[in-house]
C-alpha cells in the first residue's frame, strides 16, 4: 500500500462524508462549513494527482472567495427558521437530479473509454498544471496583462474604500 | 526604428500616475487642490506623450518581432491607439474641470474621484492598445470597475447607489458572457492574439460551431458594454442615477472605449481575404447581425427619448441611440467605417460632455431642476450657457456646421459604400426622430419664459471645459479635414 493510496482513501472518505453532511444538515451554517471542508478535501485530492495549481486555485477561489460569499448571504438573511427551509417536491430538485446523473454518466464514459484505450491523455497534461509552468508563462508571455491586473486590483481596493468609508463632513 | 518604451510611454505614464496619486492623496489629505492638480497634470502629460507618439508614428505599428519585445506582441503602438489615448485623456480633462465645482456643491469632493478617473482612463488606453483578447478583457474590466464605483459616488443619494449596484450586477454578468466567448474563440482558433485569430479564420478552421458560439457570446457581452439594443436596458437607469459629471464621462469616453473594443474584435473576426474551400465562418452573417443590432439601437434609443420629460434621462436615451450610429462603422467593416467611428467618437465626446456639464450646472441637489421646463428662459438669464447648449443640441442632432453632422455623414457614407443602404435609411429616419427632442430643448430655452425665480449658476472651472467643448464642436464642424486626414492615417498599417 503506497502512501498516495492511503492519502487518497482518507481524503476521499472525508470528502464524501462532508458532502453528505452538506446536503443533510438542518442548520445552513453547518451545511456551508462542511462544504468548505469538502472543498479542502477536494484540493487534497488534486494534490495527489500532482495538479498543484488547481489545488491552490480550488482553495483560493472555492474555499476562499465563493464560500465567504455564501456564508455572508446566510448570515445576512438570518436563516434561523428551519421550517422555512423545508421544501416539497419541486422543479429545482428534478433538475439537480438530472444534472447529477449527467455528471455520473460522464464519469463512467470517460473511465470506460480510457480503459479501452479509445481516448488518450495528452502527454503534457501533467506538466501543464504545475505552478512552475503556469508561472513561467505568466511572467514572460503574459507579463503585461499580469501587470494590468495589478492596476485593476488597486482600483478595486480604492473603490471598496470609497464605498465603505464613513461619511465625511 | 521606434523604441518600444517610447511608444508605450503613454501607457507607462498613466499607470505611474494611477499608482502614485494614491500616495499623493494620502500625503495631502487636507488640501484637495493638490490631488486635483496632480491628476490634471498626469492627464495632460499623458496626452502630450500620446500626441508625440501620434506625430512620430501616425500609422499603426503591429509588433511583428514580438519575441524581442517586453510586451510580447500583446499591444500595438501608434496610429488609432495613440489617437484614442489623446481622446480619452481629453474626456478626462474636460470632466475634471467640470467636476471641481459640481463635487464641491454636492459636498462630496473626495480626491478618490480623481484617482478612480485615472484608473478608468488607463483601462480605456489598454483597450486601445490591445492586440490580444486577454488585453482587451483586462482593459474593459479596468475601465468598468472604477465606473461602478463612480456611479455610486454620491453615497447619500438613493438613486446613485441604485445605479451603481445595477451597473455592477449587470456588468459582471456581461463580463461573464465576454469571457466565455473569448474562451470559446481560443478553443476554436488556438490563440488569443488577434493576428493569429484573424489568420486562422481567414484560412478556415475545423470547429466552426465553437467559433460561432464564441462570437455570439462575445457580441452579447460587447453589446452590453456599449449599451446596444436589446442589452441597453441598464443604460438609462445608470446614466440617470449617476452623478451628472460621471454620466458625461461614462457615456462618452466609456462608450468610445467600448466601441473601440467592439471595433478591434469585429475587425479581426471579419478578415478581408478569406480562402474559400474549407468551411469558413461567413462574415456577411456577422455584419448583418451587427447591422440589426445597430438599427434597433438607433430606433429604440431615439423613440424612447421622445417621451422623456427629464433632460438627463433624455440625454441618456439619446446616448443609447448614438451607440447605434457608431456601430454602423463596424457594420461597414472598411477603413472608411473605422474612420467614421473615430471622427464621430471625437465629435460625440465634445458635444455630449458639454451638454452634461451644462445639465450639471443647472441641476440642484437631488433630482431638482432636471426637467425640460426648468430650462425655460435660460437664454435671457444666461445667454452664454443657452447658446452653448443650443450648439451642443444642434450638433447631437446633426445639423451641418457642427461636428456631429460630419461624423454622421462619414458613418452613413461608409455604410452605403459597404452595401448597407437599408441601414442608412433607418439611421436617417432615427436622426429625424431625434431632431424633435433636441430642438424642443432649444425652443424651451429661447422661446419660453421662466415662471419661477432666476437660477444662480456658478460655473467656476466648468467654464474652461465648456469653452473647449464649444471650440471642438465648431472647429471639427467647420474644418472636418483637420481630423479626417489624421484618422485616415491612423488606420494604415506599418509592419
Amino acid at each position: 500500500m503506497s502512501l498516495t493510496f492511503i492519502f487518497f482513501t482518507v481524503l476521499a472518505i472525508l470528502a464524501i462524508a462532508s458532502a453528505i453532511v452538506t446536503i443533510t444538515a438542518r442548520n445552513p451554517v453547518i451545511s456551508a462549513l462542511s462544504l468548505v471542508f469538502h472543498f479542502f478535501m477536494l484540493a487534497g485530492l488534486y494534490l495527489t494527482l500532482n495538479a498543484q495549481f488547481i489545488a491552490a486555485i480550488q482553495i483560493l477561489v472555492y474555499a476562499g472567495a465563493i464560500m465567504v460569499l455564501v456564508i455572508f448571504v446566510i448570515m445576512l438573511l438570518n436563516l434561523g427558521d428551519e421550517e422555512k427551509l423545508k421544501e416539497k417536491f419541486n422543479l429545482r430538485k428534478v433538475i439537480a437530479v438530472l444534472l447529477a446523473s449527467v455528471l455520473i454518466i460522464q464519469f463512467f464514459l470517460i473511465y470506460l473509454l480510457t480503459r479501452s484505450g479509445k481516448i488518450e491523455i495528452a502527454e503534457n497534461t501533467a506538466k501543464l498544471s504545475t505552478v512552475q509552468s503556469i508561472g513561467q508563462v505568466l511572467f514572460s508571455e503574459y507579463l503585461l496583462p499580469f501587470e494590468a491586473i495589478g492596476l485593476l486590483l488597486l482600483a478595486a481596493i480604492i473603490g471598496a474604500i470609497v464605498l465603505a468609508k464613513r461619511k465625511l463632513t | 526604428m521606434f523604441s518600444e518604451l517610447q511608444l508605450g510611454s503613454s501607457l507607462i505614464l498613466i499607470s505611474f500616475f494611477a499608482i502614485t496619486i494614491v500616495i499623493v492623496d494620502a500625503l495631502f489629505q487636507k488640501n484637495k487642490t493638490v490631488g486635483f492638480s496632480y491628476a490634471l497634470f498626469g492627464f495632460i502629460l499623458t496626452a502630450v506623450a500620446s500626441a508625440i507618439n501620434l506625430y512620430q508614428a501616425p500609422s499603426l505599428i503591429i509588433p511583428l518581432n514580438s519575441e524581442n519585445l517586453i510586451t510580447k506582441g500583446m499591444i500595438v503602438f501608434g496610429g488609432y491607439s495613440s489617437f484614442f489615448d489623446i481622446l480619452f485623456c481629453m474626456g478626462a480633462i474636460l470632466t475634471m474641470f467640470a467636476s471641481r465645482e459640481y463635487l464641491k456643491r454636492e459636498y462630496h469632493e473626495y480626491t478618490e474621484f480623481y484617482s478612480l478617473l485615472i484608473f478608468s482612463v488607463s483601462g480605456m488606453m489598454f483597450i486601445g492598445h490591445a492586440n490580444n483578447m486577454l488585453m482587451i478583457f483586462v482593459g474593459i474590466e479596468l475601465m468598468s470597475i472604477p465606473f461602478y464605483i463612480l456611479a455610486g459616488f454620491i453615497r447619500t443619494n438613493f438613486k446613485s447607489i441604485e445605479a451603481s449596484l445595477k451597473y455592477f450586477l449587470l456588468g459582471s454578468f456581461a463580463t461573464g458572457f465576454l469571457l466565455y466567448g473569448i474562451a470559446m474563440i481560443y478553443g476554436a482558433t488556438g490563440s488569443l492574439g488577434f493576428t493569429e485569430i484573424s489568420k486562422s479564420i481567414a484560412s478556415g478552421i475545423n470547429s466552426t460551431t465553437i467559433l460561432v458560439i464564441g462570437i455570439g457570446l462575445i457580441i452579447v457581452g460587447l453589446s452590453f458594454k456599449v449599451a446596444a439594443f436589446p442589452f441597453h436596458q441598464w443604460a438609462p437607469d445608470v446614466y440617470h442615477g449617476s452623478p451628472t459629471i460621471v454620466t458625461g464621462f461614462m457615456s462618452t469616453a466609456g462608450k468610445a472605449a467600448a466601441i473601440l473594443a467592439f471595433m478591434i474584435i469585429a475587425r479581426n473576426l471579419m478578415p478581408e481575404k478569406i480562402v474559400s474551400g474549407k468551411f469558413n465562418f461567413d462574415t456577411h452573417t456577422l455584419q448583418n447581425i451587427i447591422a440589426w443590432i445597430s438599427a434597433g439601437t438607433m430606433l429604440v434609443g431615439n423613440i424612447t427619448a421622445l417621451v422623456q420629460k427629464n433632460v438627463k434621462r433624455m440625454l441618456a436615451y439619446s446616448s443609447v441611440a448614438h451607440a447605434g450610429y457608431l456601430l454602423m462603422g463596424i457594420v461597414a467593416n472598411s477603413q472608411l467605417g473605422w474612420q467614421g467611428i473615430t471622427f464621430y467618437a471625437t465629435a460625440y465626446l465634445f458635444m455630449q460632455i458639454g451638454a452634461f456639464v451644462i445639465v450639471g450646472l443647472i441641476e440642484r441637489g437631488e433630482e431638482n431642476n432636471l426637467n425640460i421646463e426648468d430650462y425655460a428662459g435660460l437664454s435671457k438669464s444666461h445667454p452664454m450657457l443657452a447658446a452653448m447648449m443650443a450648439m451642443f443640441m444642434l450638433s447631437l442632432a446633426g445639423i451641418p456646421p457642427m461636428a456631429g453632422f460630419f461624423g454622421k455623414y462619414y458613418l452613413f457614407a461608409a455604410a452605403i459604400k459597404s452595401g448597407f443602404t437599408w441601414l442608412t435609411i433607418v439611421a436617417v429616419i432615427a436622426t429625424i426622430i431625434s431632431m424633435y427632442f433636441y430642438i424642443s430643448l432649444i425652443i424651451q430655452m429661447y422661446f419660453k419664459d421662466r415662471t419661477e425665480k432666476e437660477l444662480e449658476i456658478k460655473t467656476g472651472l466648468g467654464l474652461i471645459s465648456l469653452i473647449i467643448c464649444t471650440i471642438g464642436v465648431l472647429l471639427f464642424g467647420v474644418f472636418p479635414s483637420l481630423l479626417l486626414d489624421l484618422t485616415r492615417q491612423c488606420f494604415q498599417l506599418l509592419g
